[in-house]
């Protein structure tokens, strides 16, 4: 399928989109309709069965990202040749980010701030489609029902997966919608999301976490949109703007609006607004960063969760981030996004990337002094270490104080904890204040020459 | 000025098309006259080469080649340094041009090893051609150089050969790992000494993370004391306190001075304030722990900055602190006359305190990270005492919304710069967030809001 030329695709995330696929399968036969899958590269596939089936219409996605815009121009153009109907619709993303460029000055806004000042002129976005009914399929049968066999959703055995996933989410506009219940009912979001401070129970897995559901398709952002708008409506807190609410929307729609316009945007090089930096290139410290094997528990545990089941909290993602480029590593953060994208269920080429030029200080005016150091960061956020015992089991035996730095226990406390800190856990692989000082320095030093 | 030079550039770029064929079929000419046996043959040849050009401008002297050597400069001026080495390929005049020395007064070398690095590097034949015909012109040199040893090396190499020249600036930059520090001392401070010697008219160094050590610095003092005007140094773990003390006792011109905490002395500062010194503008001190396990740091004495402000009552003095809380003990005991203070780690609330209490020129205050106790008390304090505050930077911190408009309300307009990440105020009983934003905007005076961190 296209997809994997496009992007890298992990284990977890296909888990994900076959169980998407078989759920809009499962739907569409109750309303009297199917799914068919077609496997191959989209022109020949067009080509082949646009005469066999006799397809009048072709609908799909309007998208920003470069790959899906030719895309569809191709398919225009195939439209033209073979006599076939092309729709594309805005509703991947809340508004079409040409209205928003339009509505300032033919750029994408680079400041948070900004954006929502544009969007406020905007209005709020269309409102959902209505969902189906089996009448809406009378005037569109499928070719043949028999057909469903042959054309059926791939087994991950046919994609050369393993057979399970170990991830607690699963894919599919059901399990979406259930979430987003969840979400809506659940009493502490409105303090969540204005206030981003983490309890410790928020960096495990999140039953009301809906960013694969958006970025997959399983679940619409307007709809999401609009559930919000109306709690906000019908709350007593009328002192918080809806904006904190919709934040994750937004976030994301700010991304995709940059990454519209913005040639490169998943590279530094030939990237406008990207800071030229001298990042390292060094393999095995990408590897150790990668497999979990950095020596610094609150980092390993962050990037084992990623690993085992697609999904990390957002300031997660932040210090993993922070680690890997401008705090410790200097390693770039295309690095950092191409190992995200294989992983996490909601990478998405817009935000995947948006977000490590964020974090690596890359881009979008970012204060960049706030290193989040990796022992203190951990601490803070959850100073029992729960996090840490549940996903590296290994040191689940050193007492809080030094869960975050086991390296600082005696060798008898690590003896006690069964686990020597060198044998069966590797040293921190960095001094952390040495390297985030100088660090410091260093983008000082890039942001005086090349910003501004 | 970058879609300029690109105009600019295409304009040359695409009339040299035309005038080198234009010019090659001019000598076609000339060898035809030359070889009249062949010469029907040519003239079918030529005739089918040329564009409508050559009728119009047959007589040599005449079009872009003859125009003069000031134009030509300029237009040269603008263009960036690849598409100029296209120029003066065209021919002799525009090859002259591109020599003269006002094109070669500033260069940047850029060195990096192509299988490490991101960047681009300065080709080594132009480093070579640089080298021979250029460097009596070169004023204004700076080294870019990558993590890589060889990348420093050659930067040294190519100082060792700048002898005949008068260099005004030198800048050594490593742009990842301090490069420098992986080559010998001997090697450096004799590449370095070659420019210390023969330019004599120094006036600007930054030599911050090298290997320069005292002998050096007797060197270049011998030679450019009158000159020096601007000397960054930070982080060169081979100089000494009276190595510096040299430098400040010797070179009068001093304006800007970037050095470590260690190497800073009673001595240094009471130099830097004699009567012969004209007024110092810029003192950055980094302060590191130099040696792990260090806790303890000299002090300075009160008299020692007193002298020093008085003798140069606008000098910015400038600290980045790099340390553990537990080290600050020796600093801001006593008044400090301190006007930007950076610490890169942790503070404790304690040293806020003391910093508001002794610190009456801050300017710029950036603290990255401190703690989970509001730091409420302290900024009202800083707000007090600090009347010259204009800039202030929070990282991981914690400041109730209360607290901060507070602070804010007594600063008022006089902070043009003021950064808090979002998350780390804390919505109380009187403000939230969304109210804070407009009370700070209210007093500030203009739109402001905290930064924010993208919800992935």
């Amino acid at each position: 399928p296209f997809m994997t030329s496009v992007m890298n695709i992990g284990a977890l995330r296909w888990h994900f989109l076959l169980q998407s696929l078989e759920n809009l399968q499962k739907n569409l036969l109750q309303l009297g309709s199917c799914l068919l899958v077609i496997q191959g590269e989209y022109e020949s596939v067009l080509r082949d069965h646009v005469k066999k089936w006799n397809i009048t219409q072709v609908t799909l996605d309007a998208e920003v990202e470069p790959f899906y815009k030719e895309m569809e121009a191709k398919i225009r153009s195939l439209g033209e040749e073979l006599g076939f109907k092309v729709l594309s619709l805005i509703s991947h993303s809340l508004y079409d980010a040409q209205r928003i460029l339009d509505l300032n000055g033919g750029t994408p806004p680079l400041t948070y701030k900004r954006f929502l000042h544009v969007l406020s002129l905007l209005g709020d976005p269309e409102v959902p489609v209505r969902n189906l009914a089996a009448e809406d399929f009378q005037r569109c049968r499928p070719p043949d029902l028999c057909l469903a066999e042959h054309y059926r959703v791939p087994l991950p055995v046919d994609l050369k997966i393993p057979t399970e996933s170990l991830s607690p989410w699963k894919g599919g506009e059901t399990e979406g919608l259930q979430r987003l219940e969840q979400h809506l009912m659940n009493q502490g979001w409105v303090a969540s999301f204005t206030k981003p401070r983490t309890i410790p129970n928020s960096l495990l897995p999140s039953t009301t976490g809906l960013s694969p559901y958006f970025s997959l398709g399983c679940l619409s952002v307007r709809t999401f949109f609009y559930r919000l708008s109306n709690i906000y409506a019908q709350s007593k807190h009328h002192s918080l703007p809806p904006v904190s609410l919709q934040g994750q929307l937004l976030w994301r729609e700010f991304f995709y609006t940059v990454a519209s316009a913005t040639p490169n945007f998943t590279k530094m090089v030939g990237n406008p607004i990207c800071l030229q930096i001298n990042w390292y290139e060094d393999a095995e410290r990408l590897h150790r960063w990668k497999t979990a094997q950095t020596g610094f528990p609150w980092i390993d545990a962050i990037m084992t969760q990623l690993r085992q089941e697609g999904w990390i909290h957002h300031l997660a993602r932040h210090a993993a981030a922070c680690f890997l480029t401008r705090g410790d590593l200097w390693i770039s953060w295309e690095e950092g996004m191409k190992v995200f994208e294989e992983m996490l269920l909601d990478a998405d080429y817009s935000i995947n990337a948006g977000n490590w030029m964020w974090l690596s200080a890359s881009a979008f005016f970012h204060q960049y002094r706030r290193i989040f150091c990796p022992v203190r960061f951990g601490k803070r956020t959850d100073p029992q270490g729960h996090y840490i015992r549940k996903y590296l089991p290994i040191l689940k035996k050193f007492p809080s104080k030094y869960i975050y730095e086991p390296w600082t226990a005696s060798e008898e406390e690590q003896k006690e904890a069964g686990c020597i800190i060198g044998q069966d856990y590797p040293f921190p692989m960095v001094n952390h204040k040495e390297v985030s000082d100088h660090n410091l320095l260093l983008m000082k030093q890039v942001r005086e020459e090349q910003y501004r | 000025m970058a879609a300029a030079t690109s105009i600019h550039s295409f304009i040359a770029c695409s009339n040299l098309e035309a005038f080198f064929r234009m010019k090659r079929a001019r000598q076609k000419a000339v060898v035809e006259n030359e070889a009249p046996q062949t010469s029907q043959k040519i003239k079918k040849k030529r005739t089918g080469f040329q564009g409508a050009r050559f009728g119009e401008a047959s007589l040599p002297g005449s079009g872009w080649g003859s125009l003069p050597h000031h134009v030509i400069l300029r237009i040269f001026q603008f263009l960036p340094l690849v598409d100029r080495a296209r120029a003066s390929s065209v021919c002799r005049r525009w090859n002259e041009t591109f020599h003269v020395p006002e094109l070669w007064r500033r260069f940047e070398f850029e060195l990096s090893q192509p299988a490490t690095s991101y960047l681009k590097s300065t080709h080594p034949d132009l480093i070579q051609q640089i080298i021979k015909r250029h460097a009596d012109h070169l004023q204004y040199v700076s080294f870019k150089v990558d993590s890589s040893t060889e990348s420093a090396e050659a930067a040294c190499d190519i100082l060792s050969q700048l002898v005949n020249c008068s260099i005004k600036t030198l800048g050594l930059i490593s742009t990842a790992k301090p490069s420098f520090m992986n080559v010998s001392k001997a090697h450096f401070a004799s590449a370095l000494t070659v420019v210390f010697v023969n330019s004599k008219s120094l006036s600007s160094i930054k030599i911050d993370d090298t290997p320069v050590d005292d002998p050096s610095l007797k060197v270049l003092v011998a030679n450019n004391s009158d000159t020096l005007k601007l000397l960054k140094m930070s982080s060169c773990p081979y100089v000494s306190p009276a190595g510096i003390l040299c430098v400040a006792d010797q070179c009068h011109g001093l304006k800007e001075l970037a050095l470590n905490y260690y190497i800073l002395s009673d001595e240094l500062l009471l130099a830097l304030s004699s009567e012969k010194h004209v007024d110092l503008e810029h003192l950055r001190i980094d302060v590191v722990s130099e040696n792990p396990g260090q806790v303890e740091f000299h002090t300075i004495k009160k008299q020692s900055w007193d002298a020093l402000v008085k003798h140069s009552p606008k000098v910015n003095i400038v600290m980045y602190f790099f340390l553990y809380e537990e080290e600050f003990d020796a600093f801001f005991r006593e008044e400090t006359p301190v006007t930007h203070l950076y610490f890169g780690r942790a503070v404790s609330k304690a040293m806020l305190g003391r910093i508001g209490m002794n610190c009456p020129r801050l300017i710029e205050l950036v603290v990255c990270a401190n703690g989970l106790q509001p730091l409420d008390d302290e900024l009202m304090q800083i707000a007090e005492r600090c009347k010259n505050l204009t800039a202030m930077g929070l990282g991981e911190c914690e400041v109730t919304c209360r607290g901060f408009i507070e602070f804010v309300k007594m600063c008022g307009g006089r902070l043009t710069q003021l950064s808090i990440m979002e998350e780390v105020l804390i919505p109380d009983n009187d403000y939230n967030l969304d109210q804070l934003h407009s009370e700070v905007s209210k007093h500030l005076g203009r739109m402001w809001f905290p930064d924010m961190m993208p919800t992935w």
